[in-house]
Order: C-alpha cells, then sequence, then structure tokens
C-alpha cells in the first residue's frame, strides 16, 4: 500500500478520464451529471490519499528512506526509471494539487458544454500536475511537464471567453518553448554526467564533476540558463509573462484556479528541485539577478494590476507581484546567517503553498461574480460596448446586498494583500526578512510592493462593494451552498496557517534544510 | 554469389515481381480483373513472412549487386506494410478511377519492387537503376488521375525535377566511376581514401547527394514535394511522403556510411579527412527543417502543410546523420519507423475529410471534433506526435536525435535551431486541432463515419504513437539488431 500511494494519485485521474469512455457509450454525452460525479469521486478519492500520504509523512525522512519511494526501470539502455518519492519539498504541492482540483470539479459543477471533454481533460490535467510534483526521474519529470499543455490547451481553447483561441495557442507556444530549453538541458544533463543517468537524487552527487565548455561557456552555466528559461516562463517571470493575464482572462474560473494555484508554483517547484540542488555553484552566481527579478516582479505586477480595471486581470497581475516573493525568498538561500536563509528558502515554499490558496480563492470569488453578472469591470472601458455606461464604475455598494459574499472576498482580498493573522503574510514577511539578510536595497525597494498590493486591493473592494447599491444588482443572490463547498475550506486554511504556521514549516524545513546545505557548500 | 545461387533468397522480390506479371495479365481478362486487389495484397503479405524468416541473414547477391543484410531487411519491412496499408486505403479513396485499379496495384507494386531494390544495392548501377525503378512508375501514380490537371501537373513537375536530379547524380557516379575504376561501394570507398584533392572527392559526391537528396526532398532539391503532394491522389501522396523517402535514407545512409567509415566502424577522424561532410549535412539539415517549417506555416491546405512537414521532418532525421556513428543511423531508423505511423495517420484523416466532407482547406475540418469524436481524438494525437510532445512516440523519436547530438558533443548550434523549430511546428499542426474542436460551429452537427478500413488504419497508425511511447525499449533492440550492413 505505502509504495503505491504514489502511483494511485497519479493515475485515478487517468482511471476517472478513461471511466467516462464507457459511460458516454452506455448513457450518451448530454447525461452531464455522471461525469460531474466521476470526476468529483475521482478527486475526492486522490484528496483522501493525499491526506492520508500527509498522516505517514515523516519529514525527517530522506527520499532513500521514505517508505513511499518507487524506483522501477522503464528504459534500460537508457537509464530511464519510474522514480516518485516525496519529501518535504513536494508534500506541500501535492496536498495544493488535489485539494485544487478537488474543488475546482465543485466550482464546475454547472459546465454543460461538451461535459464529457470537460471533466476528462480535466483529471488528465489533474495527473499530469500530480506527476510533476512527484516525479524524482528528470525524464519522467519532463514528460508530466509537457503532458499538461494539451488539456491546458483545450480546456482553455474550448470552454474559454471570448479570445480564448489566442490565448490558447499563445500558452501553448510559449510554454513549449520555454519547456523545449529544458529538454537541451536535460540531455546534456545525462550526456555530461557520469553514470549517465536522469536520477535527480544521483545527479546531485555528479553534476559538480562535470568540467566542459560548449562555445567555450561552462556546461554547467549553460544547463543553469536552459532551465531558468524553462521555469522563468512558468512562474512567470517579467518579461516573460505576457501569456499569463490573457490565459488567465480567458480560461474559464476553475482552470484560471489551477493555472494560479498549481502551474504557477512548477515553475518555482522546479527551481527548487532541479536546478538548486544540481546547480549550487550557478545559484550563488545568479541569487542577485534572481533578487532583482523577484522585486522587479513584484513591483512590475503590482503597478500592472493598478492599472487594470478588469477584476480578473487585476487578479492574475497580483499573481506575478506574488511569485516575485517566492523568488526574493529563494534568492536569500546564499545568505550568510544560517537564519536569514532559513527564513528565505522556507518562506518561499511557503508563498508557494499560501498563494495557491490565495489565488485559487480570489480566482473563484470573481468566478462568482461573474457568473451572477456576465461582467467584471471594476470601471467600465471608455470604449465599452454600451456607451451609457462608459466610465462609469461596474459594481457598487454590492456588500449590503450579498454580505456572506462580501465577508469571503474582505478575507481574501486582505490576504492577498498581506494583512498580519492571514497565511500570506507569514509567508511574505519570511521573504523578505530572508531577502534582508542579503539584499538590503533589493528587499527595501521589493516591500514597496506590499503597499501598491493594498492600493489596487483595497479600491477595488471599495469601488464594489461600498457606497450606495447599484441598482441593476439589486436581485443579486448571495453565495450558493455549493460555492461555499469551494471557499470554505480555502477561507480555513488561509486562516489556520495565519495564525498557526508550524505544521507547514515543520513539513517542509528539513528538506529546505538539505538545499539550502547544498548551496551554502559551494559558497 | 553467382546469379543462380542468389535466386535462393531472393525469394520476397521474386514473389513480388511473379505478382507484378500476375496483375497486369489479370488486368487484360475482365472477369479477373477484380482479383487483382487481392492478389497484391496477399503477395505482399507472402513476401513478408519470407522476409520475417530470412532475417538475420546477410549475403552478397547476384555477383556483388545487391546485399541482402538486416540493415535493408528493416527497411523493407517498412515498404511492405506502408505499401500494403496504401494498396488498402486507395481502394476506399474516392478521387480515383477505380477502372485503373489493377494498373494501379501494379504500379505500386514495381515501386516496392525498386524500394527493395534500392535498400539493399551495393552497387553504382544497381543505384541508379533502383532509384529510376522507383522514381518512373511514381511519376505516373502522381498523374494518375487523367482527367484532374493538377493532377497531370503534379506528374509532370516530377518528371521534370526527377530526371534533372537523376541525370546530376548519374554524373556524379560515374565520375566517381572513373576516379576509383569500380562500381562496387566499398572498393569505391577504399579507393577515395587515397585520394588527396578534395574537389575531386567533393564534386561527385555533392552530384550524388542531388540525386538522393532529391529522392528525400532535402532543401535545396525539395521544390517539386509540395506541388506534387497536393496534385497526386491522397493516397499516393502518403505514400510518396514515407516510402520512397525511407527508400532514400537507406541508399543514403548505406552509400555514404560505407565511404565515410573504414570496414563499418566510425573512426575518430573521418578517413576522407578532405572534406567536411558533417558540417555540410548538418547545414543541410538547418535549413532543410527551417525552411520546410516556415513555408508550412502560410498554408491552408491540409496536403500541402503535411507537404512541408515532411520536408521539416526529413531536416530532423537529416540531423543524426551529421554524425557518423551506428548509434545515429539506429536514432534515423527509429525516427523513419515512427515517422511511417504518424505520417500515414496523418494523411489517411485527410483522405477521411477529402471523402466525406470535400475539406481541402483547414477551414473546412471545423467541427470535425463533434462529426467524428473518435478520429480527432487519434488525429490530434498523431498531430501531437508529429511535433513531438510526449505522451507520443515521435517525441521519443526526437529525443533519440537529439541525444546524439548530446552524446557526441557536436553541434549544439544545430540542437538549437531544431528545438525552435519544433516550437514553431506546433504552430501550424495546431492550426487543425484548433479548427477541429475550437472554431464554432453553427447549427446541427451530424455524426460522420468512416469506413471501417479507413476508420481502422488511422485508429492503428495512430495508437502506436502511444504504443511506443510508453515502451519502445523492444524496437530500439530490433532495429539496433538491423544495422549490419
Amino acid at each position: 500500500m505505502e509504495s503505491s500511494i504514489l502511483t494511485l494519485l497519479i493515475f485515478i485521474p487517468v482511471a476517472g478520464a478513461v471511466l467516462m469512455l464507457p459511460f458516454a457509450k452506455l448513457y450518451g454525452k448530454e447525461n452531464v451529471h455522471y461525469y460531474k460525479w466521476i470526476a468529483a469521486i475521482t478527486t475526492g478519492i486522490q484528496l483522501a490519499l493525499a491526506w492520508i500520504l500527509y498522516q505517514n509523512f515523516n519529514p525527517a525522512l530522506s527520499i532513500s528512506e521514505s517508505p513511499f519511494t518507487v524506483q522501477i526501470d522503464w528504459i534500460k539502455h537508457f537509464n530511464i526509471q519510474y522514480f516518485l518519492g516525496v519529501d518535504g519539498l513536494s508534500m506541500p504541492m501535492v496536498l495544493l494539487t488535489a485539494l485544487l482540483s478537488f474543488i475546482c470539479i465543485i466550482a464546475s459543477w454547472k459546465i454543460e458544454k461538451q461535459a464529457l471533454g470537460y471533466f476528462s481533460l480535466f483529471l488528465l490535467l489533474d495527473a499530469g500536475m500530480m506527476g510533476v510534483f512527484l516525479s524524482l526521474d528528470f525524464f519522467l519529470f519532463y514528460i508530466f511537464w509537457e503532458v499538461m499543455l494539451l488539456p491546458m490547451y483545450f480546456l482553455i481553447g474550448v470552454w474559454g471567453g471570448p479570445q480564448r483561441m489566442y490565448a490558447a495557442i499563445k500558452f501553448f507556444l510559449y510554454t513549449l518553448f520555454g519547456s523545449v530549453f529544458m529538454l537541451l538541458a536535460l540531455l546534456a544533463l545525462y550526456f555530461y554526467s557520469d553514470p549517465h543517468t536522469f536520477n535527480l537524487i544521483t545527479l546531485i552527487h555528479t553534476v559538480g564533476n562535470i568540467d566542459a565548455t560548449i562555445w567555450g561557456l561552462n556546461v554547467k552555466y549553460l544547463i543553469w540558463i536552459s532551465l531558468f528559461i524553462g521555469f522563468a516562463i512558468k512562474v512567470p517571470i517579467v518579461p516573460f509573462h505576457t501569456w499569463l493575464p490573457l490565459a488567465h482572462v480567458e480560461a474559464p474560473t476553475a482552470i484560471s484556479v489551477i493555472l494560479a494555484g498549481v502551474l504557477l508554483k512548477m515553475g518555482t517547484y522546479g527551481l527548487l528541485r532541479i536546478s538548486y540542488p544540481l546547480l549550487p555553484g550557478e545559484v550563488v552566481n545568479f541569487s542577485y539577478i534572481l533578487a532583482v527579478l523577484g522585486v522587479i516582479n513584484i513591483i512590475w505586477g503590482a503597478v500592472n494590476a493598478i492599472a487594470q480595471i478588469d477584476l480578473k486581470k487585476m487578479v492574475a497581475y497580483s499573481s506575478v507581484s506574488h511569485m516575485g516573493y517566492v523568488l526574493l525568498g529563494m534568492a536569500a538561500a546564499i545568505s550568510e546567517s544560517p537564519a536569514g536563509a532559513q527564513a528565505g528558502m522556507n518562506g518561499a515554499l511557503m508563498q508557494m503553498f499560501n498563494h495557491g490558496t490565495i489565488t485559487a480563492m480570489l480566482f473563484l470569488l470573481v468566478g462568482m461574480l461573474y457568473d451572477r453578472t456576465h461582467h467584471r469591470w471594476i470601471t467600465f472601458p471608455r470604449d465599452y460596448e454600451k456607451p451609457e455606461l462608459a466610465g462609469l464604475p461596474g459594481f457598487g455598494g454590492l456588500g449590503a446586498k450579498v454580505p456572506v459574499y462580501t465577508g469571503f472576498v474582505a478575507l481574501a482580498f486582505f490576504a492577498g494583500l498581506g494583512l498580519p493573522a492571514l497565511s500570506g503574510f507569514i509567508s511574505e514577511a519570511m521573504c523578505f526578512i530572508g531577502g534582508f539578510s542579503v539584499f538590503r536595497t533589493l528587499t527595501i525597494i521589493g516591500t514597496l510592493g506590499i503597499l501598491l498590493n493594498a492600493v489596487y486591493f483595497l479600491r477595488a473592494y471599495q469601488s464594489i462593494f461600498l457606497g450606495p447599491l447599484n441598482e441593476t444588482y439589486k436581485d443579486l443572490k448571495d453565495i450558493s451552498r455549493r460555492e461555499l463547498v469551494t471557499i470554505v475550506p480555502l477561507a480555513i486554511i488561509i486562516l489556520f496557517f495565519g495564525v498557526y504556521p508550524t505544521p507547514l514549516i515543520n513539513m517542509i524545513a528539513p528538506a529546505m534544510d538539505g538545499i539550502i546545505k547544498i548551496v551554502q557548500s559551494v559558497i | 554469389m553467382s546469379n543462380l545461387s542468389s535466386l535462393s533468397f531472393y525469394i520476397p522480390e521474386l514473389i513480388i515481381i511473379s505478382a507484378i506479371l500476375l496483375v497486369i495479365i489479370l488486368d487484360i481478362i475482365p472477369a479477373c480483373k477484380k482479383y487483382t486487389f487481392y492478389l497484391s495484397l496477399g503477395a505482399i503479405l507472402l513476401a513478408g513472412l519470407f522476409l520475417w524468416q530470412s532475417y538475420g541473414e546477410s549475403h552478397a547477391l547476384f555477383m556483388g549487386m545487391i546485399s541482402i543484410d538486416p540493415f535493408s531487411h528493416f527497411f523493407k519491412i517498412i515498404f511492405l506494410l506502408s505499401t500494403f496499408s496504401i494498396i488498402l486505403i486507395s481502394r476506399y479513396e474516392k478521387q480515383l478511377d477505380k477502372s485503373y485499379s489493377a494498373e494501379y496495384n501494379a504500379l505500386l507494386l514495381i515501386v516496392l519492387l525498386g524500394m527493395f531494390l534500392m535498400s539493399s544495392s551495393i552497387n553504382l548501377i544497381m543505384i541508379y537503376l533502383s532509384i529510376e525503378l522507383v522514381s518512373i512508375p511514381s511519376y505516373i501514380l502522381a498523374g494518375i488521375m487523367k482527367n484532374d490537371k493538377e493532377s497531370n501537373e503534379a506528374s509532370l513537375k516530377y518528371v521534370i525535377f526527377g530526371s534533372f536530379a537523376s541525370g546530376l547524380m548519374l554524373f556524379g557516379l560515374s565520375i566517381l566511376y572513373g576516379l576509383t575504376g569500380s562500381t562496387n561501394i566499398s572498393a569505391v570507398s577504399s579507393v577515395l581514401q587515397t585520394i588527396d584533392y578534395p574537389l575531386t572527392i567533393y564534386f561527385p559526391l555533392i552530384l550524388i547527394l542531388v540525386g538522393f537528396g532529391y529522392k528525400i526532398s532535402m532543401v535545396p532539391f525539395h521544390f517539386w514535394t509540395p506541388d506534387v503532394y497536393e496534385g497526386a491522389p491522397t493516397p499516393i501522396t502518403a505514400f510518396l511522403s514515407v516510402a520512397p523517402k525511407a527508400a532514400g535514407f537507406a541508399i543514403l545512409i548505406r552509400v555514404f556510411y560505407t565511404m565515410f567509415t573504414l570496414d563499418g566502424i566510425a573512426p575518430n577522424s573521418l578517413p576522407l579527412t578532405n572534406i567536411n561532410w558533417p558540417t555540410l549535412i548538418a547545414v543541410g539539415s538547418a535549413i532543410t527543417m527551417t525552411l520546410g517549417n516556415l513555408l508550412a506555416v502560410q498554408q491552408e491546405d491540409v496536403k500541402r502543410l503535411l507537404a512541408y512537414s515532411t520536408i521539416s521532418h526529413v531536416g530532423f532525421m537529416l540531423m543524426a546523420f551529421a554524425i557518423i556513428s551506428p548509434d545515429a543511423i539506429r536514432a534515423i531508423m527509429l525516427y523513419l519507423f515512427i515517422y511511417l505511423f504518424m505520417n500515414l495517420a496523418a494523411f489517411y484523416m485527410a483522405i477521411f475529410a477529402s471523402n466525406k466532407l470535400n475539406a481541402h482547406h483547414i477551414k473546412d475540418w471545423k467541427g470535425m471534433g463533434r462529426m467524428n469524436p473518435i478520429l480527432s481524438f487519434f488525429m490530434t494525437l498523431t498531430l501531437l506526435s508529429l511535433t513531438g510532445l510526449p505522451p507520443t512516440a515521435g517525441f521519443v523519436a526526437k529525443v533519440y536525435v537529439f541525444a546524439e547530438l548530446f552524446k557526441h558533443q557536436q553541434f549544439y548550434w544545430l540542437a538549437v535551431v531544431a528545438i525552435l523549430n519544433s516550437v514553431v511546428s506546433l504552430y501550424y499542426y495546431f492550426k487543425i486541432v484548433k479548427s477541429m474542436y475550437l472554431d464554432d460551429v453553427e447549427g446541427v452537427i451530424d455524426k460522420i463515419t468512416a469506413h471501417p478500413v479507413v476508420n481502422w488504419s488511422i485508429i492503428i497508425f495512430s495508437a502506436q504513437n502511444i504504443l511506443f511511447f510508453i515502451y519502445w525499449e523492444p524496437l530500439v533492440g530490433f532495429i539496433e539488431k538491423s544495422i549490419s550492413f
């Protein structure tokens, strides 16, 4: 049981997707509820498995000691293994993926258009995401990384908004552009390391011995750059971020949640899982640039968010800003003070988890508003299709009409802007503490981001929920029970980790210490 | 081996020859005309059976004219598989005039025989003859739709380009004979090692490369490809894009590999150090894949798009040929084998679309995802494989080619060019996917079904893409055994 749980986590969704086919044959494609329920049950089982995994997870054990590790030869002559494992780095991501997948299925309950396709693609996407976080063989990791792209392309392209086709292909081309460079890095790692292997644990020890040059440049340096392009596009690090606002805005609500909640984390996860342990020397050389990019992300994302009048686009840019904290925290791994390095690295991973929950909640809430009102303009644009509305505020005074909804929005917005006692604050503060121990000036500039975050979140809150009620929305319905199911768990997590982050820190700290040790050893 | 004793090792070819003659004879007798189809298929199956039995043997037949060896066997499997499938599917193609079906089948069998010879020729004269034996029936096949203007144009263009290229090649072959005094390629090779003037070697080899390059449609000898592929009946296009190309690669590998190695072993430094062969091929490969891709981006016609995409795939295969080593050949053969399946599946889908919807343009494929969900799913899989993304065999093929460059630590610039090309290819392949699934369709959509043969051909050929992704080790093992000249 213990060794099969990781395999089940990945392939239960695949089984669910396959199971839908006989149902489609028997009951026809129009019987939407079958597919909904299959998807809900499979993701529910996955969530339960993830919880069992968490209960039995011992952060102190290394990958090789962990009872969950699976290692089977797949293609012998290329030395590719089916190698899955879980440690403090992947555990929070696995929980996040399982939770958000389940919630997103509930949030997609109203999908009627080609439900069979939607739910089966969603489950394949889920399997791909889980696979990325559990793979410890680089080849396997790459396969899962790529497998996600196709379902995502369709989910945006078929079920998305007006510009969905452009958004879908742009997302696909951008991420493929990044990942093909990763493929080059993968092959270079394989052929330059001795013995030739894709095993990410073995590679930690062997990559250090690589001493070769291509075009007069160190191979390790080139591998780092190639990997960085792949991961930076996923994060996304400015200036590679232009696919993100478009994809987030055009995608249906549940898919935006997955995009922002899980897919963005893969970029930073990849850096922590592959680039950091394998190429610590390059990490040391690059960390200043990483911190600069992080701060640029924080500021650029926030400034762009302020400029948005579309609520969903604002939330999308807030993700860019929030991922900047992760980069700043990660860059602090080179800190001379052990406490600084720990704060930075732990903060980075916690921020990945917390941002996953917060942004998921934000997108879900935006989606609910859109479902009811069919627009998301904070202020109508000047060239709006109804000229009499152009330039006017889109909503107003909803707080009195839909109090429960407003309460959750307040919670999510405050979590997003980093209010103490909510989870976002702790991880952001830790990233800054870590960053401050190495990059003083940069971090001080970065803290401006908190202020800017407050600007757009508070302004949006004020414009939508406060003031006199906009008469157009006098019949607005408050949050439904199904929607509560999607929101409440996230709200509880945000509150809980805001007050008591210890379980999260305990879970990740040993793994992060391991990475810090590797990085520190080459300074 | 003497001519007479060679015959016992020549049974598959003899079966094909007798089938050709029988088909032609049966065509004259009206009552027997309808059996030619089954006869052709039966002959191919029988030839395959004998081929399978003799796998692993290695002989030089007919006084050193051709060589029967595992390498040629591997390619013969590809030829048999594709010809069988094409003959089968042509019966259900509406474009073709069925009253010529016997001639059509006979011509395909002649091409098959020519390809068999091409893959096993070890003599300069035989090389020329076998290439012509493939080319001439191909010209006719491209123009078999007598009343179609485009088909006629395709045929004529093919003849002009083909005869020009083979003329140049013949010139190169004769210079080679003049230089070395022998027509056997290994004898030619050993004499060439002693020649010290690079230009004298460059000149004939490049002329020969023109001939081979034309067969595999390598840039800049590719100009015939899009027009011929567009004008020819779709089954023939599918056939031309796979089988003669594989034959072209077989002969390319055999001739140049023999010339650049000593006794079949890749030396550390090339024996013909005077000419920088790998760079020549690498540049050719980069230009081929880039040009093929860039031109494919602008295409609106599905067949034309696939034609340009085959050019870019040739570029990918040539990439491995820039490395002279058995492993690189393994990568090419693996690519060819997988390419056979994915390309045929894509063309069969085009046959289905043009038969049922009269759809030739990408935009005519609109709503296909709902008209026939199963075939559209497999088509998407095929296009994914053509792009080279997991979880498909196309990805495996590309990884092996890239791996060769990294293993030999050469031509990294080519790897970067190729990787960018695969991003470009995603764009145009997914124009088809977009049309099938994403574009809005108005009105009620009727389901359309394909004839079972077409249906299952597409499904089986594209299902290979998953199969060879999940476990490709036996396939590579088989190919490894087949690299023996």
